[in-house]
């Protein structure tokens, strides 16, 4: 059988199941990769929604460009990338994107405080968490421009505050 | 434990067990957790996911915890796949780049997903409805990961995930309800209504988009903010029993109005299975579904349900590739998939193996 891409032999047989019915692909090895890439079904119809109701809640009644340039310093998301994927960046953008986010939490959930299980121990320095994140995004700019005098040194910094804080 | 064990067993949540296990498959909770010190999954780079992955495999490394780890990363689509069939792993994670797997308990009820759109994604699962205890053992779980994994949480949103629609609680609570008697009779779509009303979420046995798969459909809660685990457990508790009540209200009409019609429809469906020469995976569903519905009104007598729960899964196509230990075609596996059906379901092998 042959690749129903590129005709090359087929290699991969898959079944999706999409409104309730299976439906089979052949593809060879390539294209075969490139089909289970693309995101499933139902994640991304879950992402879609989030992404629509984002965008709709942000630019009611408000100039939509001023919060959409917020940039978190931790993972460098703007509520701009957030309004268009429907998933944020880090944990602490809950905090960066507070004032726009809360109007979503309400209208998803109706609420917007939790209530339920907590850690049992005291969580750790929030600042901590901040630095490390922030060092790890430096280091990771730092191996993409090939830097690897920087990417050393940072490497070396996070171990240490990793290890100072050691429990 | 592998993938080439786990072909050969099946979940313990499809024996059959466990309160009202006629029309509940299995009751599942899931937990989203993040660790505090990375970006979520879709900003962090290949090193970051391997440092994630390696944080959290040191902690599921507890020889109390009997895990054991699948690197997905390293598997064939076919491997992938057949976790997917298994309801071990989700469709991201099979579809996703880069470090990432699954750490899987002896009988297969924790199932632990690293670098899915979370950096956890911890599932339990058991036989029948006991969202009761389902609870308190993923509670007892996430109590000893969280002893040596920092969590993102913060005291007025609860745990932080990736996406705004499951902070607070991160929990999906679940059931698997078989109800092909509500289809039959087409009062399913009466029955969703009003679950969508109470917030209740609706999808097939593989997600959305897999409705009528089966008949099976799972039950869910959408909210996770403002709502304790236990409040959301009590909700579902309270409304499952009426689906339930709907469904034998709706069996029983059925054996009283159409007896014959049923009867007909259940012994045709068996035979089909036991005697098929090539069969589709759709039309296998279908069967399997009259079949596992004869049995429960006593229609049949010769077959046990967790044979039939465990034809749902080892017929479907990346099962029947491991189970043969070979890829093939969709023809193939047509006639492959008769050829299993029959050897399992001829005279005297009708136990679960």
């Amino acid at each position: 059988m042959k690749c129903q891409k590129c005709g090359k032999l087929a290699t991969y047989h898959i079944t999706d199941i999409e409104q309730g019915k299976p439906r089979e692909f052949h593809f060879c090895d390539e294209h075969a990769r490139q089909h289970l890439a693309s995101p499933a079904g139902h994640e991304e119809s879950e992402s879609l929604a989030m992404s629509k109701l984002a965008k709709k809640l942000s630019t009611q009644g408000r100039e939509p460009s001023s919060s959409d340039k917020q940039q978190c310093p931790s993972c460098h998301i703007t509520f701009l990338e957030f309004r268009n994927s429907g998933r944020l960046g880090c944990p602490h953008d809950y905090d960066v994107f507070r004032d726009d986010l809360m109007p979503l939490l309400e209208n998803i959930h109706e609420e917007t405080r939790h209530s339920g299980k907590a850690p049992r121990r005291a969580p750790l320095n929030t600042q901590r968490h901040a630095e490390l994140m922030k060092l790890r995004n430096d280091l990771k700019r730092a191996v993409a421009a090939e830097d690897y005098e920087t990417a050393a040194r940072l490497r070396d910094q996070i171990k240490r505050v990793e290890h100072d804080t050691a429990r | 434990m592998n993938l080439e064990d786990l072909k050969r067993t099946s979940g313990e949540w499809l024996r059959g067990t466990g309160p009202e296990s006629d029309i509940v498959m299995c009751s599942r909770i899931r937990l989203a957790r993040n660790l505090a010190d990375f970006p979520f999954i879709n900003r962090a780079g290949r090193n970051e996911k391997a440092e994630i992955e390696s944080q959290v495999r040191s902690a599921l490394n507890d020889p109390r915890l009997e895990l054991s780890y699948l690197d997905v990363n390293a598997m064939g689509p076919i491997d992938r796949q057949f976790l997917v069939e298994r309801q071990l792993i989700s469709r991201e994670l099979a579809s996703a780049e880069g470090p990432r797997g699954v750490a899987v308990g002896p009988r297969e009820n924790v199932a632990i997903m690293v670098n899915e759109e979370d950096h956890l994604r911890i599932q339990l699962m058991n036989s029948g409805l006991s969202l009761r205890d389902v609870w308190e053992q993923i509670n007892a779980l996430d109590d000893q990961l969280e002893s040596s994994l920092d969590y993102a949480f913060s005291p007025l949103l609860g745990y932080l995930t990736a996406c705004p629609t499951n902070v607070g609680t991160g929990i999906r609570v679940g059931v698997m309800l078989h109800l092909p008697a509500l289809v039959e009779t087409k009062q399913i779509d009466k029955v969703f209504r009003a679950l969508h009303k109470i917030n209740l979420a609706v999808r097939g046995l593989y997600g959305e988009g897999t409705q009528a798969f089966g008949d099976f459909y799972q039950i869910s809660n959408q909210r996770t903010l403002g709502t304790s685990e236990l409040e959301l457990i009590r909700n579902l508790s309270d409304v499952v029993p009426q689906i339930i009540q709907y469904e034998r209200t709706a069996r029983q009409a059925l054996v009283n109005e159409r007896r014959q019609v049923l009867h007909d429809k259940v012994s045709r469906a068996y035979g089909i299975l036991k005697t098929a020469h090539t069969i589709s995976s759709e039309e296998t569903m279908l069967l399997l579904s009259s079949v596992r519905l004869g049995i429960n009104l006593g229609l049949i007598d010769d077959l046990e349900i967790p044979t039939v729960n465990e034809l749902f899964i080892h017929t479907q196509p990346a099962h029947l590739q491991k189970i043969q230990g070979a890829e093939l075609e969709v023809d193939e596996r047509n006639v492959a998939r008769a050829s299993y059906l029959r050897g399992r379901l001829s005279n005297g092998r009708h136990l679960t193996s």
